[in-house]
């Protein structure tokens, strides 16, 4: 097909406007190697101190062990909710349940300043502010919707008479869920679990309301850091950030397209 | 049909765990917030008279409507010149130019924030750039403006236009286009009389969604804005962090609920919320 003027122009534009998404991210990297002890492009001389302070501060370490911990623990509750909420819609499939589905919705649509406003006035009388469980709870409820969403859509490719054979051959409930539905519908439980961790290893505006000093993570040490303007050991967390999203990505796409390679199989075993 | 009434309470039984903590830990405060908006610190409605007579109020709710507004209308006409071209790719760019969306649309806010305060500061890489090829004599202010704001909210939201756009242009009839061409149309014409009036419901769906999540949006306002730009959602944190004025900070909150809320209901009938995450493109 022939490329008409309108199109070699479009796609110049579509690739400088690619350009600007990814690009900007990247000058942290040569601002992580300056020598010097302020925020500045490093001229000529390249030093790794700042990698080396993000690695050795206890402040730092710290905020990175909070941060996994909280990340991990949400991560599993909300992969633990969210699935077992999906496969209970799924199967449930009335008004009802889309009525449900939509409010199990809303801690993902719902403005991060309004959930933080939210957390904060209740975790005061229980006794949950500056804790990790309250931090883990918060980010739990915030993440969960993303699982339903994964999870579910596995589900809509998923056979239900599968199901159904497993139960009239007399398997309970359980045995069918664990035996059955959860296998088939793996890649969606993963790639839930991916955004959930994402999702709280990332979230600043929450954590900001609700902790303080016994809990402060990656996100708070950096927002702090970034408000203050100096310090660039902040542009070495940003890489080592950076790093970690492109290694969870590429996790997660070899993964779907792994999915994906699975289902053309089954389509031509079907034939 | 007991058994299958049973059945179906046992399925109840997964969705509960879920159901009561947003329930009892996220929907019940925010109930309480949207309560004290009419109670604190005098019942009635004295909070909501603030946006008519404090000018300061009036100001903020403006400064977030206007930037929401242009955020908008830019990464959507971004976003739909990428789709488009995403769309139209050989398979191959395809993958490359999903793949870069995707990426960007993973990568933290806080970095993304970051790099734009170290490009475009007054000592920051493109002013540096711009004087050194002798096209300004002085530094631009990027930042701590209305420009730096959009400059980085539109580059947040492109993807989240991309998405919805992909999903619809990807779902529309190409026999259509074949059929307008063949019947003698230019690309031009198929483009302005078929393409755009069939990718409507995804620009409406884009808009909206982008528009919905600009009007929360707090990291990237709070800090390329430097104190100068002040939004809704920094304007609620100082309320409740710093002079403690709950009430006027529940108002502002109910506000922006009420519009999410709204819109939400009028995105639902262009596209299914679902469909949004988990890369649209595939």
């Amino acid at each position: 097909m022939r490329r008409g003027l309108a199109e070699r122009v479009n796609r110049l534009a579509a690739w400088l406007i690619l350009l600007f998404l990814v690009a900007p991210a990247l000058v942290a990297i040569p601002v992580s190697l300056t020598p010097k002890a302020f925020l500045s492009m490093p001229q000529g001389e390249y030093s790794l101190r700042h990698f080396i302070h993000l690695f050795t501060s206890p402040a730092w370490l710290s905020s990175f062990w909070q941060s996994a911990v909280i990340a991990t623990c949400a991560t599993i509750l909300a992969t633990l909710v969210g699935t077992l909420a999906a496969i209970g819609l799924w199967r449930i499939s009335s008004r009802a349940s889309e009525v449900v589905r939509a409010f199990l919705l809303l801690p993902l649509i719902i403005p991060p300043i309004i959930s933080a406003m939210a957390f904060y006035r209740l975790w005061i009388p229980l006794k949950l502010l500056d804790s990790y469980a309250g931090l883990i709870l918060a980010h739990t409820i915030l993440a969960a919707p993303m699982v339903l969403i994964t999870v579910s859509a596995s589900l809509a490719n998923f056979d239900p008479r599968l199901e159904q054979a497993s139960r009239n051959l007399g398997a309970s409930m359980p045995t069918t869920l664990w035996r059955v539905i959860l296998p088939s519908i793996r890649p969606g439980i993963y790639g839930g679990a991916i955004f959930a961790f994402i999702l709280s290893w990332d979230e600043v505006v929450v954590a900001l309301f609700i902790s303080k000093f016994s809990v402060y993570t990656l996100p708070r040490r950096m927002w702090n850091g970034i408000r203050e303007n100096t310090d660039p050991t902040v542009a070495a967390a940003a890489v080592v950030l950076i790093a970690a999203t492109l290694v969870a990505y590429f996790i997660y796409d070899i993964a779907q397209r792994r999915r994906a390679a699975g289902r053309i199989d089954e389509r031509s075993n079907d034939q | 049909m007991p058994v299958v009434l049973r059945s179906a309470n046992t399925y109840w039984l997964l969705v509960l765990p879920f159901l009561a903590a947003v329930a009892f830990l996220y929907l019940a405060p925010i109930a309480n917030i949207l309560w004290l908006s009419f109670t604190d610190p005098q019942p009635g409605l004295g909070n909501y008279a603030k946006l008519a007579t404090s000018d300061s109020l009036a100001r903020i709710v403006w400064t977030t409507l206007r930037i929401c507004l242009l955020t908008t209308v830019i990464s959507v006409f971004l976003g739909y010149a990428l789709a488009y071209a995403i769309v139209h790719a050989l398979a191959r760019e395809q993958r490359w130019m999903l793949t870069l969306v995707l990426i960007s649309f993973w990568i933290s806010v806080l970095v993304r924030t970051f790099s734009w305060l170290m490009l475009l500061g007054h000592n920051g890489v493109v002013n540096n750039a711009l004087q050194a090829t002798g096209l300004t004599d002085a530094p631009i202010a990027f930042m701590r403006n209305e420009l730096g704001v959009l400059i980085g909210m539109v580059q947040y939201m492109i993807p989240y236009a991309v998405l919805p756009l992909l999903t619809n242009m990807q779902g529309l009839d190409r026999r259509v286009l074949d059929a307008s061409r063949s019947l003698g149309a230019s690309n031009r014409q198929t483009f302005l009389r078929i393409f755009l009036p069939l990718s409507m419901p995804g620009i409406f769906a884009a808009s909206l969604l982008v528009f919905i999540i600009s009007l929360g949006f707090y990291v990237t306002p709070a800090i390329l804005g430097g104190g100068k730009v002040l939004m809704v959602a920094e304007y609620i944190s100082v309320q409740i962090l710093v002079t403690l004025r709950w009430g006027t900070a529940a108002m502002l909150a109910t506000l922006m609920l009420a519009g999410v809320l709204v819109l939400l209901a009028l995105m639902n009938r262009f596209m299914k919320l679902g469909a949004l995450f988990g890369g649209g493109g595939r």
